[in-house]
Parts: C-alpha cells; structure tokens; sequence
C-alpha cells in the first residue's frame, strides 16, 4: 500500500486524486501511527523546507522517513519531497536538515521571474523506468522558486532549463525525487506516476 | 525551456459559463465541467474559475464544479471571485484548486494576500487586478470593474509581490471582450515592474493580438474567453501560430 504523508501543508489532495483516477490505492499518513501496511511512501510537498522539517519532527515521521529511505524503500518525492533528499536548504538555517541521502544542498534561483511557474522540458540524461513511453524534452508543470544541487550527477537522471540547468528528477536506488508535479502535468504527469506505482 | 501558458478562463455564473463585454452584456456560452474537458483535450495550460454570480450559492455551484473537474482533468486550476477570507481560500482549495485569485478583498484587506501566502504559499495566491485606463494612468477597479479604487495598477502590482503574491492575473477592463487587443501597454508596464509572472487578460480578438501581447507586453501567460468560448480558435490553432512565430508552447 501506498502512504501519502500528510506533513499539513503538501499537495496532498491532487497527488491523492491523481491516484484514484488511476484505480491506485493509498493510505493518508499523518503519524506513526497510520504506517502499517505502508510499502512504498509518496511525500508531496508545497511551502517552505524548514517549516516541512520541523512539521515532519511533531508528527514524528521526520526519523522515520529519513531511515526509511536510507534503508532504500521505495519513495517518490514531489517538489519539497524531493529537496528534502538534500542535506540542507539556502531556504533556513544550516541547523534544519533535510533527509540527506543525497549530497548537496537547495538553492535559489538567481536570475528571471522567482518563482519558476508553468511547464518546461524535462530532457533525460539516464534511462529510468520512470520515463517508461514519456518522450525526451516533455514538458512538466513546475512551480518553485529552489532547486536541488547535488554535488555530482551521479543521481540526477533528468534536467531542466531555466536560464540555469537545473536537476528536476533523481534517482537513487528506489528512491525517486521530482521538481515538478506530476499530478498536475496531463498526460505525462500521470504516465510518470503511473510508471513509478508500476515499479516492482 | 519554459512555455507560455494560455490559460482558458471560464466567468461561471450559478453553474453556467458565461461571458460579457467590458464586463458587461453577459451571454451563456456552456457547461464548465464539459468546457473544462474540450479544453484540457485541446491542450490548456491551466484553467481559471471566476465565480461571477457571487452569491452564496452561486460559490456553492463552482466548488462542485471544481471538485469535478479536479477529479479529471489534471492541469493547474484556479477559482476566484468573491473571496473575501482565509476560510473561503481554504473551502476552494479543499475542492481541488490550486490557486486562489482574489481581487477586491485584496484591495479592501491587503494582508489578505500576506495572510493567505503564510497559509498556503505564495505560489498559492493570484492577485487578480481589473485595471481601466484614465489619463496616462491606469487605476486598480474593484466590485467586477465598477469602482475606482483610486490605487494606481501598476503600484499596486508591486505592493501585491510585496506581500506575497505568486502570479498577477492583469485584466483590462477597457478591452475585456472587445476582441480589439490586448492592453500592451499595461501589460508591458506591470511585466517589467514585478518579478512574478504576470497573465495579460482582456480583448483578445485575433492570434495575432495574443502574440502580441507575449512579444510586446511580456506577458508569461495568456488568458483568453470568448476567443475560444465561441468556437473561433482552439488552444490547438493557437498554439501552432504561436509556435510559428517563435513562441515556446507545450504540446
């Protein structure tokens, strides 16, 4: 079964949606609680990095997903679920850590409009299961204003332009992270979610 | 690269979609939810709601109709008119909007703006400003284009970004159904004056018109009724010209 985390400020319903429109079950995660039965963990997010932290902290489910992730389980995280993957965030203070599977940190965009909002191209630099019948360059939905920087590129399996490349899809084992909402991309956006309930 | 959006928007009036000129003379041009569908198939961005009834029921009918349309149709949507309150914000959201667009409320309660963006984040809030040009001017309207807030437009779109605002749904009311062009002027102006992305709304007649207000008003969105509400142009005839002319447009 599928857990959605409910943090209070996610997405959550349209990820939710998205899921019944594809005939998927899942379960709404607020606490530890609500975790049994849970094999695989869908963390949508929307609002700031730090106040997701410190949400995820009082509902008890920071430590939780941190070595849920660690123990490579399946997850999917959109838009903050995926930054989360970081260590930490320019949006807070050095002393809000974020899951840190992966190395690097958020970062702000510097130039343009801020945020980011609409759809732009996603071009895949490695082949993923997740881009299964979704042709290279389609475009996403996106809205944020930071975006991953991981150290190397050893994870990031598809990038972004805007005026900066940017990586807006990672891949760590089974752990899967997107910049953009895939319940909010048509077509492709549900192909994606699709292909990532499809997996295993 | 980043696509310029366009952006049905569908003026709701107790459950029929309707449209008007100079936000007068409204006659009934469909079904929202059926709408909604040809345009997602066409190929619509997103899809903005205004709930131009305004009564209490009247809001009633649009939230079914966006609960509805976001159990199918998965591209942004916005819902506005007649949002006065954190709580109102919150009633739309939890019917499957995205984004709120408020106008008048903003203008009688600027922490509104501030207020909803902590609550739901900027990306959340749409200020929404129905400007008509006097002078060399153009001032902020509120009550559906009846009232002179006495704010300049332009200034006021700062303040808004100021306060949190994620988008500017910029709509002239001297070309709102006119079909005679965008207001590029205006458009342009706002567009360089804040960084957030700013939806040009009001008077598109012709493809060219729309080009225009992308290439010259630097609009990042466009919003467009009765061009596509009377079956003249689909997104799809819209976007090819677009394209042609050098636009990006997601397909």
């Amino acid at each position: 079964m599928i857990g959605l985390i409910d943090y209070g400020a996610g997405n959550l319903l349209s990820v939710k949606k998205a899921l019944e429109y594809l005939n998927v079950n899942c379960k709404v995660v607020r606490s530890p609680d609500d975790i049994n039965e849970i094999d695989r963990i869908i963390l949508p997010g929307v609002g700031a990095f730090e106040s997701a932290v410190k949400n995820l902290h009082n509902r008890g489910l920071f430590n939780f997903i941190r070595d849920w992730i660690h123990k490579g389980n399946s997850y999917l995280g959109i838009c903050l679920g995926m930054q989360l993957l970081m260590e930490y965030s320019e949006e807070s203070t050095l002393n809000i850590k974020g899951f840190h599977l992966i190395d690097g940190n958020v970062i702000k965009f510097k130039c343009n409009k801020v945020p980011q909002i609409g759809w732009n191209q996603l071009k895949f630099c490695k082949e993923s299961p997740l881009f299964e019948d979704i042709k290279d360059n389609s475009f996403f939905y996106f809205v944020h204003s930071y975006y991953i920087n991981p150290v190397d590129d050893t994870y990031t399996i598809g990038i972004t332009d805007y005026n900066v490349p940017f990586t807006a899809t990672i891949q760590k084992g089974n752990v899967y992270g997107v910049q953009f909402h895939p319940e909010k991309s048509s077509i492709n956006g549900l192909k994606l979610i699709k292909n990532w309930v499809d997996l295993c | 690269m980043l696509a310029t959006r366009i952006i049905p928007c569908l003026d709701v009036d107790e459950g029929k979609v309707v449209k008007g000129i100079k936000f007068k003379n409204i006659k009934e041009a469909g079904d929202p939810v059926e709408l909604a569908r040809e345009y997602n198939s066409q190929g619509a961005d997103e899809l903005v709601f205004l709930d131009i009834g305004a009564s209490y029921k009247s809001r009633e009918i649009l939230s079914n109709v966006v609960e509805a349309v976001s159990k199918e149709v998965f591209i942004p949507l916005t819902v506005g008119g007649g949002i006065r309150s954190i709580d109102d914000m919150r009633k739309v959201l939890l019917a499957g909007a995205d984004k709120v667009a408020i106008c008048t409320s903003a203008i009688q309660n600027p922490e509104l703006i501030s207020d909803g963006a902590k609550a739901f984040g900027s990306q959340c809030i749409v200020l929404s400003i129905d400007a008509k040009k006097d002078g060399n001017s153009w001032f902020a309207f509120t009550h559906g284009g009846r009232k002179n807030s006495g704010l300049d437009a332009i200034e006021w779109a700062k303040e808004g970004e100021k306060l949190g605002a994620g988008e500017i749904l910029l709509n002239s009311i001297d070309m709102d159904g006119t079909k005679s062009g965008y207001d590029i002027e205006l458009t342009n102006k706002v567009s360089e004056a804040v960084s957030i992305p700013v939806i040009a709304s009001g008077g598109a007649g012709t493809l060219q018109q729309v080009l225009d207000a992308i290439k010259f008003g630097k609009a990042d969105a466009v919003l467009l009724a009765s061009l596509l509400h009377f079956g003249e142009y689909t997104i799809t005839d819209i976007k090819y010209f677009l394209q042609e002319n050098g636009v990006i447009v997601r397909w």
